[in-house]
């Protein structure tokens, strides 16, 4: 009976609210002065189009011509690069900027920083966003609403706020200079945002579902993995993958926490070597090449996922 | 949409409060390491840091002095401070208006016109390069445009002077270009974003709104202004929102940069608040700034939620 209900009921409100009955009228009705307007504007498209294509090529040049530069002026030799200027092609391939970069900074170590600190990051945030979510969208604890504003405040706050204390605390348990603490600093600070989200993802999570897997006897913790998870998991997905990103691309506070070298992630070395005057031009190009590396083949791996994630985040 | 989405509601509603009194407080089990996690990272450094904030204190070991809101009032005699926060309206200009507006125009250029005279591959390609400096970490975007506005041997001005200028342009290093050079990196990071989401936004929109519109001899631009904006601006309210936080927040991109210079013409809230921790070990007066500045963000941010919520009260009442 329900079931019969919630079938019919779409299409009763969805003719209702102008969706199917006023596109077959609009449909109908611009049949005719269509093909009459068509070739007027064709011939006049023809360029128009060229033309539009063309600013958005150059708009495009303009967003990559960084990138363009740098890979230009990395394999360069500093007096090439004195000789023939920015824009010229290298006259030869020139290694040591690279070499210089990888053994100044010990890009092994820092990769492999990056790399560890930013997974675990990625995988436990995205748990304890399930479970607050879980407990805010499907079990909507007393207070619920206050809990999700608690977290949506904590994205808003400037991390220099938190900064000296987190610093302070660090020392206390023994963690300064530790990578750990960045483990740890990230995972609560990506959930509050991953809390919000998926809490409103699950707040309107289907309570049908729910109760009967209360009714077969399943116990909360056997819902949350059989029931809600598999719902779940593409957004958690998308969530894991932005935390990731986001970890990795962190600078404040890991430029606070990670002082000595061994411990200092990726973008933290890259940005030490600004101070050092004896920084030529292809060793700096090398440098930003060899860093950007990783999360761009992250990108090219994941961009359709990236970008619908992205769309996702928004509308919710 | 929406309608058919509320409708099985109401049935549902009575058995789910049934259930959720007797098993509510369960849940609590749940809540409890992302509860006790909060507390110790956000929750506890953020009222120490109001605590620090009252104290004249050099950092580690020395000794903290009461001096109630002495930082506070110092504040609003500090020509800094009140430099960092006019820097700030800039950064808005930079990482909010421009970027909203730009992004949209070429959403509008990739869905309407490249997508659908040309073909969605294209359009998705160079969707993905507006988008790619946004993925990338703000310290290689930094260091690769240092380079590029260097006086000496920036790419550039290596250009420049090829051409046969003689003294081109000290772009960060002129305290009255390194703003608007900043500003322009801001606006070259931030573009992708409103792109993207803008780019989906206009998916969203019915045709049929469209269609009926052009019968009606509307041209492209007047569809846009009646259909387009009215019925994105969910997304835009996002994009403002979270692009007005970030600029007030934003460092990276300043420390790389500029540190906040030169002659502090670039400073901003964060980097200042920074500098005194770190620099020069006033600590306190520190951790006031960025309790100020942590107070500007949740007033400004909450103003956009109430602004956006009156639009779309109002919005639902004229239909």
């Amino acid at each position: 009976m329900s079931a019969d209900l919630t079938a019919t009921d779409p299409s009763a409100s969805g003719s209702a609210a102008s969706g199917p009955a006023g596109s077959g009228d609009s449909g109908a009705g611009s049949a005719a002065p269509r093909p009459a307007r068509r070739p007027r504007s064709r011939h006049h498209r023809g360029i128009a189009r060229w033309i539009v294509l063309a600013g958005a090529m150059i708009v495009a040049l303009a967003m990559i011509a960084p990138f363009i530069l740098m890979v230009l002026n990395a394999f360069k030799s500093p007096a090439d690069y004195s000789a023939g200027g920015p824009l010229s092609l290298p006259r030869g391939l020139y290694l040591d900027g690279v070499i210089a970069f990888w053994e100044r900074v010990n890009f092994p170590v820092k990769l492999w920083n990056s790399l560890w600190t930013s997974t675990l990051v990625a995988v436990f945030a995205v748990l304890l966003s399930l479970l607050n979510a879980y407990a805010i969208g499907v079990g909507r604890v007393k207070g619920s609403l206050w809990l999700v504003g608690l977290f949506l405040m904590a994205n808003m706050l400037p991390q220099e706020v938190l900064i000296y204390p987190l610093f302070d605390m660090a020392r206390m348990v023994g963690l300064t200079d530790n990578p750990w603490s960045i483990v740890i600093i990230f995972t609560i600070i990506q959930s509050a945002f991953g809390t919000y989200l998926l809490a409103s993802v699950l707040g309107t999570f289907p309570p049908a579902l729910l109760e009967a897997a209360q009714l077969d006897g399943a116990t909360r913790w056997q819902i949350l993995w059989k029931v809600v998870f598999p719902v779940v998991r593409p957004t958690m997905a998308v969530l894991m993958i932005f935390f990731f990103i986001w970890t990795w691309n962190e600078f404040f506070i890991p430029l606070v926490m990670l002082t000595s070298n061994d411990n200092q992630t990726i973008p933290i070395a890259l940005s030490s070597l600004q101070g050092d005057r004896m920084l030529d031009v292809p060793t700096l190009n090398a440098g930003a090449l060899l860093s950007l590396l990783p999360t761009f083949i992250f990108f090219l791996i994941f961009q359709r996922t990236l970008t619908r994630g992205v769309t996702a985040g928004a509308v919710k | 949409m929406t309608t058919t989405d509320a409708a099985p509601a109401p049935l549902a509603s009575a058995p789910r409060r049934r259930r959720s009194r007797w098993a509510g407080a369960g849940y609590w089990l749940y809540l409890l390491p992302g509860l006790i996690t909060f507390a110790l990272v956000i929750l506890v450094p953020f009222l120490t840091n109001i605590w620090y904030s009252l104290h004249s204190w050099k950092g580690g070991l020395a000794p903290k002095r009461w001096i109630g809101l002495d930082n506070y009032t110092a504040l609003l005699a500090d020509d800094a401070f009140w430099l960092s926060f006019r820097n700030s309206v800039f950064m808005i200009g930079a990482m909010v208006v421009v970027p909203t507006v730009i992004g949209l125009l070429l959403a509008a250029v990739l869905f309407d016109y490249v997508a659908k005279h040309w073909n969605s591959r294209i359009s998705a390609f160079l969707r993905a390069t507006y988008y790619l400096p946004q993925i990338l970490p703000i310290s290689v975007a930094g260091i690769v445009w240092n380079w590029v506005l260097n006086s000496q041997t920036g790419a550039v001005n290596t250009l420049l002077r090829g051409m046969g200028i003689e003294n081109p342009p000290n772009w960060l290093g002129d305290p009255d270009l390194a703003l608007p050079s900043v500003m322009l990196v801001l606006i070259w990071i931030q573009i992708g974003y409103p792109t993207v989401i803008f780019m989906s936004a206009l998916a969203r929109v019915e045709p049929e709104l469209y269609e009926a519109a052009e019968l009606d001899g509307a041209g492209w631009f007047a569809r846009f202004r009646a259909i387009t904006i009215p019925q994105i601006s969910p997304e835009t309210f996002v994009i403002v929102l979270t692009c007005t936080i970030a600029a007030l927040k934003v460092f990276a991109p300043i420390y790389v940069l500029t540190r906040g210079g030169p002659e502090s013409s670039t400073l901003v809230p964060s980097y200042y608040s920074y500098l005194n921790f770190f620099d020069t070990s006033r600590v306190g007066y520190g951790a006031a700034i960025a309790t100020v500045l942590t107070v500007i963000i949740i007033v400004i941010a909450s103003g956009i939620q109430v602004l956006q919520n009156r639009s779309a009260r109002k919005e639902r009442e004229g239909r």
